[in-house]
């Protein structure tokens, strides 16, 4: 249960996915501009990436390994998380269509994404057994959100102060996520 | 030559690529959910612009309105009457076709007509500037330039300039986005074809409105003689009555003793933007209107 425990504090705050591994900044910088959305995409990144996980253990253990074609596995995972969700978009708009307005815009846009590439690739490395590999995806997009939701409040109290000319836009909420991702450095180490 | 590893790596790929398109296939097959193809139909005809002018969140949600007849056909602005047409065309309506109309700044208070009645150095945002003791304009009645109209046009169509803002009206698109965001309620929609306009929204009497402001009306009525029915009173301030055409207008906008009456009919009122030379500006509207 400890082990867990670890995990789940070491991709949330220790080794968080965007501020410290640098994971999943596009979604970071394009989404944060509206707590609305920013909640929108949240959603979508965790449930991408738990599935995600699942889905690509299940894969490198049950198909790649034994026939000795690890290093397949790059290729093979865009390839099969791309197809997974598309294959839950459709069915979600079948029967979840309240869900699927909530969500749907955003599940294409993380398809693909680094950070869900990142977990499924770092599950392998860290040989994690199928149940750490899925609570490692959960964690490490709950890392995810948490940054995402802190950097949107922080980019919703900029847009009313009025920065210096040659900072306005992009360039204060960069120095923003840079001084946010020193914030988290104070975790490092904390968990191995 | 060793052919086993190429042959189970491609197959291995492939077959994982296989199965999963074969399962989205079947998905999208068995499990597709039938959207109404009107929706798609009517989303295709709309200009995509995604002003917001009609009250919906963006064309697609429009689309989705008109197609189950929750909402009518003439809501959009943009697309002018020949949207209105093909909208009405695909519903099956009868076409009632409205003029286009464009946003104009009643105003000519630049740095150099209006005086300044303090210096404002706040954020630089019409909303903000107005509510500290009414604006930094003596005038309380004319544009404070800060841009705050400007800022939600979607097309970029207005310019601020001399502290003033200006609409181009060839390529405005008639959202009202900048009428609901002017704080002074100087920007109002005017039929494309008619030209002069009172330039010019201060309602106080003329001594009062001249000390503001060079080119302010004075309500001294000489247009409401010499114009008849295209002018009108409101208390001393002039209003240009968009139904009757100004046919006598340069005539007026010459005499205009407090020269807010003018005839925006010759283009080089306006210069068009940088990004944007005349004659695309000529091909945009045309455009628009064909």
């Amino acid at each position: 249960m400890a082990e867990y425990l670890l995990i789940v504090i070491g991709a949330i705050l220790v080794n968080n996915f965007v501020l410290t591994r640098f994971l999943g900044i596009c979604p970071f910088l394009g989404v944060s501009k509206k707590l609305s959305t920013a909640l929108g995409m949240c959603g979508a990144v965790i449930f991408v990436m738990t599935s995600g996980s699942a889905v690509t253990w299940t894969l490198q253990h049950k198909l790649l390994n034994p026939l000795g074609l690890g290093y397949l596995q790059t290729i093979a995972f865009i390839l099969v998380i791309a197809a997974f969700v598309q294959l839950v978009d459709i069915i979600m708009k079948k029967f979840l269509p309240a869900l699927h307005g909530a969500l749907g815009i955003f599940l294409p846009l993380i398809t693909t994404n680094c950070a869900v590439l990142g977990v499924a690739v770092l599950n392998i490395q860290l040989k994690y057994s199928f149940p750490k590999a899925v609570v490692f995806g959960f964690a490490a997009s709950l890392g995810f959100s948490l940054a995402l939701v802190i950097f949107t409040g922080l980019r919703e109290k900029i847009d009313r102060a009025n920065p210096p000319r040659a900072f306005q836009g992009v360039a204060i909420g960069l120095i923003t996520a840079g001084l946010l991702s020193l914030a988290f450095m104070g975790f490092a180490n904390m968990v191995k | 030559m060793e052919w086993t590893p190429i042959l189970v790596t491609s197959g291995t790929i492939g077959g994982v690529g296989l199965v999963c398109g074969g399962a989205l296939a079947l998905a999208a097959r068995f499990l597709s959910v039938k959207e109404d193809p009107k929706i798609a139909e009517v989303e295709g005809i709309l200009p995509g612009v995604n002003c917001g002018g009609c009250g919906f969140a963006g064309c697609a949600d429009y689309a989705k309105a008109i197609a189950t007849g929750a909402a009518p056909v003439d809501l959009c602005a943009p697309g002018g009457a020949e949207v209105l047409h093909k909208l009405a065309a695909a519903m099956g309506q009868e076409a009632v076709a409205g003029e286009q109309k464009v946003a104009i700044v009643l105003c000519q208070g630049t740095e150099q007509n209006a005086v300044h009645k303090h210096v404002y150095n706040g954020v630089a945002d019409c909303n903000a500037a107005s509510m500290v003791a009414g604006g930094d304009m003596l005038c309380s009645y004319g544009c404070l330039g800060y841009g705050s109209c400007a800022f939600v046009c979607p097309v970029g169509a207005i310019e601020i300039k001399d502290n003033l803002a200006r609409v181009h009206p060839e390529l405005c698109i008639g959202c009202k986005a900048c009428v609901k965001a002017c704080p002074r309620g100087i920007i109002h929609m005017v039929p494309e074809s008619r030209t002069t306009h009172v330039l010019c929204s201060s309602k106080d009497k003329g001594p009062v409105a001249k000390k503001a402001c060079k080119v302010a009306c004075i309500g001294c009525r000489l247009c409401v003689k010499l114009g008849g029915a295209a002018f009108e009173m409101d208390g001393f301030l002039a209003k240009r009555n968009y139904h009757f055409p100004a046919r006598t207008g340069d005539t007026v906008a010459v005499k205009c003793p407090g020269k807010c009456i003018v005839n925006t009919g010759d283009p080089e009122d306006f210069e068009a933007p940088a990004s944007v030379s005349a004659p695309e500006a000529e091909a945009t509207k045309s455009g628009s209107n064909a």
